[in-house]
């Protein structure tokens, strides 16, 4: 592929500030839904029917069309990256909270009795055995929200907060189709590359899914173990706009 | 918020709101002209392929990939990218919402299916039942809650990328969103704003509505989750 193609109008800024701008909003998104989603999540396993009403919430919070959202908050937050992070963040949690409360509920009842036998209180408990155990449900629901944080923020471009989304307007209003087609394939690169950053550190956090189980651990190579995290068993919800 | 509603009573008890090209029941109703037609564009494509890869049991690999990959591509790109090659129309506004709707459809259809019981098609085998009808009146009755969650997903995702056609001199509520902030006027920035959000509830309700119709209640208390 030529160089050229990524050639960025040079008004728009350069090509690191405006990657550095789109990771900050994106991840920082990400970050804030998962810092609201673990305590939620912790108090729907703690209190069942709080669940209900918690999803009813995400749900509708999810429905609300982003570009609605960042002309609503315009009047509170002004036109800063707070005005794209907020609503990313309230998205993911339609998507994270159902993670976190599935994970921590996977964890098998013999584990936590073996754990209070061995003497250890609640607390201390959910740290060091629930929520590692709960760890990959929570992360495959962070990856997938920050896939969609990193191509949800190009929308931002409408209120003069969108980063890389700022290659789409100028598209639009030069009737440049190289731009559009950087912007995208700039975009996909990105979600791809941190992606596989989230299963990498998921992969180095959680050396316990590698190590027994059923099959002889020799057969089981990291490139299999990656293979099956990647795997979704749950539909997630594909926001992108 | 003060200011939000005071900016939204002037929208709405202004005439000029109710009247014309760019008054809300003609922004309305375009809205949802491409909401229903892309939904159902994409009900037909979607739906088929996934009961029949649920029931078979194939395919569950791509269908993953096809949602990954549909996940990282913005709408907005290329929505832009599709009207600059091909000129403003309903076409290459449509293409994207339907790309946009089709992955949660399939994969909570294929998902939907695919969770069915064995136990359960097994005894509608056992009674004499074929291929097809074990499919159509024993797994898709079954599967329908979560089936109709994916579908409600979809429509959400279309009622809120219709909004962003207007950034590309297309209707809808977006419409007024887009040359609200060109011309710096803020009641219309939020009146369209709140009927963009309007339009997300009502899809909200209708599937309530359509949940409540069509799934058997011995159903109900399953397939809470989803989004």
């Amino acid at each position: 592929m030529a160089l050229s193609t990524f050639s960025i109008p040079s008004y728009l800024g350069t090509f690191t500030e405006l990657l550095g701008q789109h990771l900050y909003m994106a991840l920082t998104a990400s970050l804030l839904g998962l810092v609201i989603s673990l305590p939620a999540g912790l108090a729907c396993v703690r209190w069942p029917r709080l669940y209900p009403p918690v999803l009813a919430v995400a749900s509708v919070l999810y429905s609300i069309p982003s570009l609605a959202f960042f002309v609503l908050l315009i009047s509170f937050t002004g036109i800063t990256p707070t005005t794209v992070i907020l609503p990313l963040a309230l998205y993911t949690l339609s998507g994270l909270i159902p993670n976190v409360v599935d994970g921590l509920r996977s964890v098998p009842a013999e584990t936590r009795q073996a754990a209070t036998a061995m003497g250890m209180r609640r607390p201390r408990q959910l740290v060091t055995i629930e929520l590692p155990l709960a760890f990959p449900a929570v992360m495959a629901g962070l990856r997938v929200a920050t896939v969609a944080n990193i191509s949800m923020v190009s929308v931002g471009a409408l209120i003069g907060m969108g980063a890389f989304g700022s290659l789409f307007t100028a598209a639009a209003q030069l009737d440049r189709v190289e731009l559009a087609v950087t912007g995208i394939l700039i975009t996909i690169v990105m979600a791809l590359t941190v992606d596989l950053a989230l299963l990498a550190a998921q992969w180095y956090a959680t050396p316990w899914t590698r190590a027994g189980g059923s099959a002889p651990i020799a057969r089981r190579t990291p490139f299999r173990s990656l293979r099956r995290a990647t795997r979704q068993t749950v539909a997630p919800g594909v926001r992108t706009s | 918020m003060t200011t939000l509603w005071f900016y939204f009573t002037d929208f709405l008890s202004n005439p000029e709101s109710w009247r014309g090209t760019d008054g809300i029941p003609n922004r309305m109703m375009e809205h949802a002209l491409y909401t229903i037609l892309a939904l159902v564009i994409s009900i037909a494509l979607a739906f088929p392929v996934g009961l029949w890869t649920g029931h078979s049991g194939r395919g569950g690999a791509a269908l993953t990939a096809i949602a990954n990959s549909a996940r990282a591509l913005p709408t907005y790109g290329v929505l832009v990218l599709l009207v600059v090659m091909m000129g403003i129309g309903l076409v290459p506004v449509l293409i994207p919402l339907v790309a946009l709707a089709i992955p949660p459809i399939l994969l909570n259809t294929h998902e939907g299916i695919r969770a069915v019981s064995p136990q359960l098609t097994d005894a509608a085998r056992g009674m004499g039942m074929t291929g097809s009808q074990v499919l159509l009146r024993a797994e898709l009755p079954v599967a329908l809650p979560f089936i109709l969650v994916g579908m409600r997903t979809a429509a959400v995702q279309i009622v809120a990328t219709a909004t962003i056609a207007a950034a590309v001199s297309f209707g809808g509520v977006g419409r007024l969103i887009v040359d609200g902030l060109a011309r710096r006027d803020f009641t219309l920035v939020v009146g369209g704003g709140i009927l963009a959000a309007v339009a997300a509830l009502i899809v909200l309700a209708f599937f309530a509505a359509l949940r409540r119709f069509l799934v058997s209640p011995g159903l109900r208390a399953h397939a809470k989750g989803g989004h």
